[in-house]
């Protein structure tokens, strides 16, 4: 059973953990002894990091609406209406006319690349997340 | 964080988690610590275990403020009258560090000019706390050699709130404690990557680490390097952009409201403040594509939904709230055909004509390095090899920075910035006798996107409670338990009642994990002008029997 080093997913203390899995499966948690800020020890959201990882209400698939339905349809299709939607946008109203939420659950280099893709693809500065909630 | 920027020229922890061990006096401001940050009111715990006192400012009574040597339990939204309480007593006293206002900071004169005018009895009068308790408060704040102010959401979720953090920054200046170990003014960051995402450029004015994009010199940094125009007027923010619909027959300066939103993994439609007006908003958008690992109530109305990767399926880096930059490792493959951000932003990146071919997570880290100073050191490869890297951090041999401004401020000299008390937006009022303060639940995060999906966090606290002091609980007819609705002017919401001290008279408190009770139904969508900050802290509100 590997442990895999990482680190909480829930508040901004940014504990150590060790992510216990089996078969492709999180199984459980346990604290980083010598982490400096968990030191040994986790809250009861961290001992529970888990515990939604598998859960059946993941989505699996990529939606698109139809009919006024979201239903499956395929990556190739959803980026490609995505693509699509954005650049004719930008190109009849202008980029400001779009706008993007980054997030505080992804990583550093998630939120680069958003960014990025917001100044230099889409080209303009209507980007945050929710810092301040 | 604009408040600290102004003031110190850096907006995140001046310390490090562990530091408050050692403190001699903590002041904790607008913060459910033990609750929301576990781990730092560990820390404060320890610390009063070894002598240290501890100061609370908050109008609940939390419980760290039942720990607490002085609780300062002020009325909601006056802590800018409270604090400058505490520094008139001690200039009256003489307890200033005339030696570090001299060296560090500049405007001190104005500030004192403000001090002495300000008119105690008054005071005592906006925020309900006795003189001799703020004297005290002052007292034990200004003797300690080393004293910490850790604050949350408490401070600056008030239209007020950048006023409150320069007020806060103020006392720290005025005593001299900053700059050193041990000793500063620390923000809690809330969430799990907030303060990378800050750190990253996910804001409308300024690229990673901070650069502004008003400046030409550093957008022609970034244009180089991206090989690309950057645009360069003011972005919207995130209440720009989830409140832009236009009251309908009203005139509305605002300008046209978005077309598009992409939304990555954030869930407006429980966070944000009156969900009216971000419902009316994302409905009335031509195209919103969201990516979320859950069919969030955001996901919910979007026209094409993409499925995400979870923490705990994806490579990358974090930054906790003490600027502690952490490796995060994958550890199994996503659910079905879902995939990590990073790998759909480079797709869509690529099919509007921009190719983005990043091989891994570590290429784009390099990037990060590259463009931006205070992680230029923080590679990939070292933070495999240690407990991760606290910014700034310029270069590869750089040890990181444990705690900040040493020597000097990050803006030069320290700035005074004299505040005064700002009325709450919405007081309350005879037909909304109660004050709303919304806040977290120890059990559940955010807007229970994860949380809630926990069998054992949901046993925890399955159901959405609002709490309210048995007093008013008694004149309104009220028990524990019963079915209520909470009304504000913008609209209700169910509650299961729950009856407790922690919230005084004429309060009631909430948090906004569940859909089911959408406690956002009822906030104001009034905020701070400089970080535009909702205030989330006071809300005028109703209560009545829900006879369902």
């Amino acid at each position: 059973m590997p442990d895999i080093p990482t680190i909480c997913c829930y508040c901004g203390c940014g504990c150590g953990l060790y992510l216990h899995v089996e078969d492709d499966r999180v199984i459980g948690v346990s604290p980083s002894r010598n982490h400096p800020v968990s030191r040994n020890n986790l809250c009861v959201k961290g001992w529970h990091a888990h515990e939604f990882i598998h859960s059946p209400k993941r989505l699996t698939r990529p939606l698109i609406r139809k009919k006024d339905r979201l239903q499956p349809a395929s990556w190739q299709e959803a980026l490609e209406l995505t693509a699509n939607r954005l650049l004719h946008i930008k190109e009849h109203h202008g980029a400001d006319a779009i706008g993007v939420l980054s997030s505080a659950k992804c990583s550093n280099e998630e939120n680069y690349l958003l960014q990025k893709f917001t100044r230099a693809v889409i080209g303009t500065n209507n980007i945050d997340h929710c810092a301040r909630l | 964080m604009a408040g600290l920027a102004t003031t110190f020229g850096s907006g995140a922890m001046t310390n490090t988690i562990n530091e408050l061990d050692q403190s001699q006096v903590i002041l904790v401001a607008g913060s459910n610590t033990t609750r929301t940050h576990p781990q730092v009111a560990r820390r404060i715990y320890n610390a009063v275990d070894r002598g240290a006192k501890l100061i609370v400012i908050d109008p609940r009574k939390t419980k760290i403020a039942r720990h607490a040597h002085i609780h300062l339990q002020i009325n909601p939204g006056t802590d800018i009258a409270l604090l400058n309480g505490m520094m008139r007593c001690i200039l009256d006293e003489n307890l200033i560090d005339d030696l570090f206002i001299e060296m560090r900071t500049e405007n001190y004169l104005a500030l004192r000019d403000m001090l002495l005018a300000v008119d105690l009895d008054k005071i005592e009068k906006i925020t309900g706390v006795s003189r001799s308790t703020i004297a005290r408060a002052a007292r034990t704040y200004a003797h300690a050699r080393r004293a910490a102010i850790c604050y949350c959401l408490g401070v600056t979720q008030h239209i007020c709130g950048t006023a409150n953090v320069e007020s806060y920054a103020n006392l720290a200046m005025l005593t001299g404690h900053v700059e050193q170990e041990f000793t500063g003014v620390d923000p809690l960051r809330g969430q799990y990557n907030v303060q990378g995402a800050c750190d990253m450029g996910a804001l409308p004015a300024v690229l990673p680490g901070y650069q502004s994009v008003f400046d030409p010199d550093i957008r022609k940094k970034f244009a180089r390097a991206w090989g690309c125009q950057l645009p360069e007027n003011q972005g919207r923010t995130l209440l720009d952009m989830t409140h832009g619909a236009r009251n309908a027959g009203l005139a509305d300066e605002r300008p046209d409201p978005l077309k598009v939103m992409y939304i990555m993994g954030e869930n407006p439609m429980l966070s944000d403040p009156t969900l009216g007006r971000v419902k009316a908003t994302l409905e009335g958008l031509d195209f919103l594509v969201v990516s979320d690992i859950f069919l969030s109530e955001t996901a919910e109305l979007a026209d094409v939904v993409l499925p995400a990767a979870c923490f705990a399926e994806k490579t990358g880096t974090v930054t906790n709230s003490e600027r502690r930059v952490q490796y995060s490792k994958k550890a199994v493959n996503p659910p079905g055909e879902a995939r990590p951000d990073r790998l759909i932003i480079q797709e869509l990146a690529t099919l509007m004509g921009y190719p983005m071919a990043y091989g891994s997570a570590a290429e784009i880290m390099e990037e990060i390095c590259l463009l931006t100073p205070v992680y230029g050191g923080i590679y990939h490869d070292r933070l495999q090899r240690s407990w991760g890297l606290q910014w700034p951090c310029p270069d590869r041999e750089h040890p990181g920075t444990p705690f900040l401004h040493k020597y000097s401020f990050t803006r030069g000299k320290g700035h005074f910035t004299p505040q005064h008390h700002v009325d709450v937006a919405e007081p309350v009022t005879d037909d909304y006798p109660l004050a709303l303060i919304t806040g977290r639940s120890y059990h559940h995060y955010h807007t229970g996107t994860m949380s809630r999906k926990s069998a054992l966090l949901n046993r925890e606290h399955p159901r959405p409670r609002v709490n309210m002091n048995p007093q008013d609980a008694e004149k309104l007819g009220l028990a524990e338990g019963m079915r209520v609705r909470v009304s504000s002017r913008r609209g209700s919401v169910p509650y299961i009642l729950h009856l407790t001290d922690e919230v005084p008279p004429g309060e009631l408190s909430s948090d906004f994990h569940f859909r089911e009770a959408p406690t956002n139904m009822l906030t104001i969508g009034a905020s701070d002008p400089i970080a535009h900050c909702p205030e989330y802290k006071c809300c005028a509100v109703k209560v009545e029997v829900d006879h369902v």
